[in-house]
C-alpha cells in the first residue's frame, strides 16, 4: 500500500512539473506545426540559469522567474532563425540544441552545480504553507501548474492567442487577413522554451542540482506525454487540451516508475521511451497497411 | 448615391462629371518576371495598367499562363511587382507592402476551399479572425456573446444551416460549404477590393452554381468592388459588369457592360483572336463552354 501511495505520489508531482514542458512542446509541435528540437537544452539552460542565480544568493523564486526568460529569450532565437533566416524549423531547433548545450557549460562554468546547501523555492514555499516533503513537492508543482494552465487557457481564445493557433492551422489565410505569422511563430517559440526552461528550473530546485545533461531525452518524453494525452482523451477544446497534456505526463511518468521499481536499470529509460513514441506513431500506419488502406509517402521535412 | 436631380444642362453636366465613380485599384505598368537572369526565366505579366472603379464587378479570363493569378497575387501583395510598376488602392501607394499589411485592402477567396478557411478552427474562430482582418489583434477574447450574434446574422442568408454549426470545426465542412464560409470572411469587415480566384473551379457545377449565386448576392449587398479570375467563358459573360481578357502577361480585351451584354462565347474567342493576333487555341476555355 505504501509503495503504490509513494508510486502514485511520485508520479502526479512529475506529471505536474514535466506537464509544463508537454504544454511548451505541445504548443510547437500541434498548435504551431513547428517541431522544435531545441527544448533538450532549453530545459537545462532553465536549470542552470535558477542553479547559479540560487547559488548568487538571488531569491529562489526570482532565479525560477528569470529562468523562464531566458528559456523565452533562447525560443525567440529559435524562431528568428526560421523566420528571418528562412532555416527550416527543424534545423533551427537542432542548431539551437547543440549552440546552447556549450552555453549552459559556460552559465554553470562546468558540467554541475550542487544546490543541495542552498534555499530553494521548495523551502521557501514549504516555510510559507507549513508543508514538507512530497506533500509539498506536489502542491508548490500544482500551483505552478494551475497558474499556468488559467493563463494559457485565456490567451489562446484571445485575439492573439487566435491568430497564434490559426499560424500554425493555415499560415496563408491568417497573413491574408493581417496578422504577421512570423511575430505569432516568435512568441510562440518564446512562451513554449519559456515553460521548457520553467520546468528545468523547478527540477533542478527539487532534485538538488543541475547537470548539463538532464535535458537529454526531453523532447521524445515531451512528445510520448503529447501522443498518450491525446490517445486517452482525444481533446479538442483547449482546456481539455492542456488538461490532456497533464494526464498524457502523469501516465507516462507512472508507466517509467512503475518500471523502474520492478528493476528496469535507470539507464534504460531513454529507449524504452523511444521505443514507446516508435510504436505509438508506428502502429497507426501499420494498422492502416493490413486494412489495405492507401497512406500518402512520409514527409521528410 | 445621393446624387440632386440635374436642374439644366449645365449643371447635369457638372452632376455627371461629379458621380463618374471613384477608381479604387490602380494597376500601373505592372510587370512580374520570375527566376529572373535563369534560363527558367517567365514573363508572368507585361505592363499591365488597370483601373478598377468603385462597384465594379470584374471578370477575368484568360488561357493558363495568362497572368491572372499573378495579377492577383500582385494585388493581394504575395509578391511586389518588378521595380517601375505601381499598385494603388484607395488612393494608397501599396506597391511594396507587405503581404499582412494588404489585409485591410483586399479578401480573397482562393480555388481551393482549403486555403481560405483554417480546418482545425471553428466556424466562429475562423470568422473572429476575418472580423480583425487588418485590425490590432488584442488580449480582449476573440469571441464574445455580440460577434457570436454577428456570425450568426453573417451566415443566416446564405440558405445553408451554417450558423447552427458556429461551434463546429471548418474542416468538417464540405468543399462547397468551406467556400461559402470562404466568401464571408473575405467580405466580414469589407475589404476595398474582393479577389475571387476561380473560387468554383474545384467545386462540382452544382455546388458551384450555388456558390456563384451567393457570391452575387454578397457583391450586391455590400456593395464590393470585385476581381473574379475564371476559366470559363459563360461565366465570364454572365457575371459582372466588365470583362477583361489577359494573353501572355497583358490585357487584350476590356469591355464595359453595354459591350459584353451582347457577346456571345463565339464572339469572345474572336475578339480575342482579333485582339492577340492568335489563333485561340486553348481547348480547355472551350471545352468548359457548356
Amino acid at each position: 500500500m505504501d509503495v503504490l501511495l509513494s508510486v502514485l505520489s511520485i508520479s502526479c508531482y512529475e506529471g505536474l512539473i514535466f506537464g509544463l514542458l508537454t504544454i511548451g512542446v505541445y504548443l510547437t509541435f500541434r498548435v504551431l506545426s513547428f517541431p522544435d528540437l531545441s527544448v533538450d537544452a532549453t530545459f537545462p539552460l532553465g536549470g542552470a540559469i535558477a542553479a547559479v542565480l540560487i547559488v548568487r544568493g538571488v531569491n529562489p523564486l526570482v532565479a525560477t522567474i528569470a529562468a523562464f526568460f531566458a528559456g523565452s529569450c533562447a525560443g525567440t532565437v529559435t524562431g528568428l532563425l526560421n523566420t528571418k533566416l528562412r532555416i527550416t524549423a527543424l534545423l533551427s531547433g537542432i542548431l539551437m540544441m547543440v549552440g546552447v548545450y556549450s552555453v549552459n557549460l559556460r552559465i554553470m562554468s562546468g558540467a554541475n552545480v550542487p544546490l543541495l546547501r542552498e534555499v530553494n523555492s521548495f523551502d521557501l514555499v514549504g516555510r510559507l504553507l507549513g508543508l514538507k516533503g512530497m506533500a509539498l513537492s506536489i502542491t508548490f508543482a500544482a500551483i505552478v501548474a494551475l497558474v499556468f494552465f488559467i493563463l494559457l487557457h485565456r490567451f489562446l481564445r484571445t485575439e492573439i492567442g487566435l491568430a497564434l493557433r490559426a499560424s500554425g492551422d493555415n499560415e496563408q489565410m491568417i497573413r491574408g487577413l493581417g496578422s504577421d505569422t512570423d511575430k505569432n511563430v516568435l512568441l510562440g517559440c518564446a512562451i513554449s522554451n519559456g515553460l521548457v526552461a520553467l520546468a528545468g528550473a523547478l527540477v533542478a530546485q527539487n532534485q538538488g542540482f543541475c547537470d548539463v545533461g538532464m535535458g537529454i531525452g526531453m523532447i521524445v518524453m515531451a512528445l510520448a506525454a503529447v501522443i498518450i494525452g491525446e490517445a486517452l482523451f482525444h481533446p479538442r477544446r483547449i482546456s481539455s487540451v492542456l488538461l490532456a497534456c497533464f494526464a498524457g505526463t502523469f501516465a507516462y511518468r507512472l508507466f517509467i516508475t512503475i518500471a523502474l521499481r520492478l528493476g528496469m536499470p535507470a539507464g534504460d529509460l531513454k529507449m524504452i521511451t523511444s521505443l514507446l513514441v516508435i510504436v505509438a506513431l508506428g502502429v497507426p500506419y501499420m494498422k492502416k497497411r493490413l486494412r489495405h488502406e492507401w497512406v500518402p509517402p512520409a514527409a521528410r521535412m | 448615391m445621393g446624387t440632386p436631380g440635374g436642374k439644366n444642362v449645365r449643371e447635369g453636366f457638372l452632376i455627371m462629371n461629379a458621380t463618374k465613380k471613384d477608381a479604387v485599384l490602380q494597376l500601373m505598368d505592372v510587370k512580374k518576371i520570375f527566376a529572373q537572369g535563369t534560363v527558367d526565366e517567365v514573363t508572368a505579366l507585361n505592363g499591365v495598367s488597370l483601373t478598377v472603379y468603385d462597384q465594379d464587378f470584374i471578370s477575368i479570363i484568360g488561357s493558363n499562363g495568362a497572368g491572372k493569378s499573378t495579377l492577383l497575387n500582385i494585388v493581394a501583395g504575395v509578391f511586389p511587382p518588378e521595380r517601375g510598376g505601381r499598385v494603388i488602392i484607395n488612393g494608397d501607394d501599396v506597391t511594396n507592402l507587405e503581404e499582412f499589411k494588404h489585409a485591410t485592402y483586399a479578401g480573397r477567396v482562393w480555388q481551393q476551399p482549403g486555403v481560405g478557411t483554417a480546418g482545425n478552427l471553428t466556424l466562429e474562430e475562423n470568422l473572429s479572425l476575418a472580423l480583425l482582418r487588418g485590425k490590432r489583434r488584442g488580449i480582449r477574447a476573440a469571441i464574445n456573446k455580440q460577434r457570436r450574434q454577428l456570425f450568426y446574422e453573417a451566415l443566416t442568408p446564405l440558405g445553408l444551416c451554417l450558423e447552427d454549426r458556429l461551434t463546429a470545426l471548418a474542416g468538417t465542412l464540405s468543399g462547397g460549404q468551406r467556400q461559402a464560409l470562404s466568401l464571408v470572411m473575405a467580405t466580414i469587415s469589407k475589404p476595398a477590393i474582393l479577389l475571387l480566384d476561380e473560387h468554383t473551379a474545384t467545386l462540382d457545377p452544382k455546388t458551384g452554381q450555388t456558390v456563384l449565386s451567393l457570391t452575387e448576392m454578397i457583391v450586391e449587398r455590400e456593395r464590393m468592388t470585385t476581381i473574379m479570375v475564371t476559366h470559363n467563358m459563360e461565366m465570364a459573360l454572365k457575371y459582372g459588369n466588365r470583362l477583361v481578357m489577359m494573353h501572355q502577361g497583358k490585357i487584350v480585351v476590356d469591355m464595359d457592360e453595354e459591350e459584353k451584354r451582347s457577346l456571345a462565347v463565339n464572339d469572345l474567342v474572336t475578339a480575342f483572336e482579333q485582339a492577340s493576333g492568335e489563333q485561340f487555341k486553348d481547348d480547355s476555355i472551350l471545352l468548359s463552354h457548356r
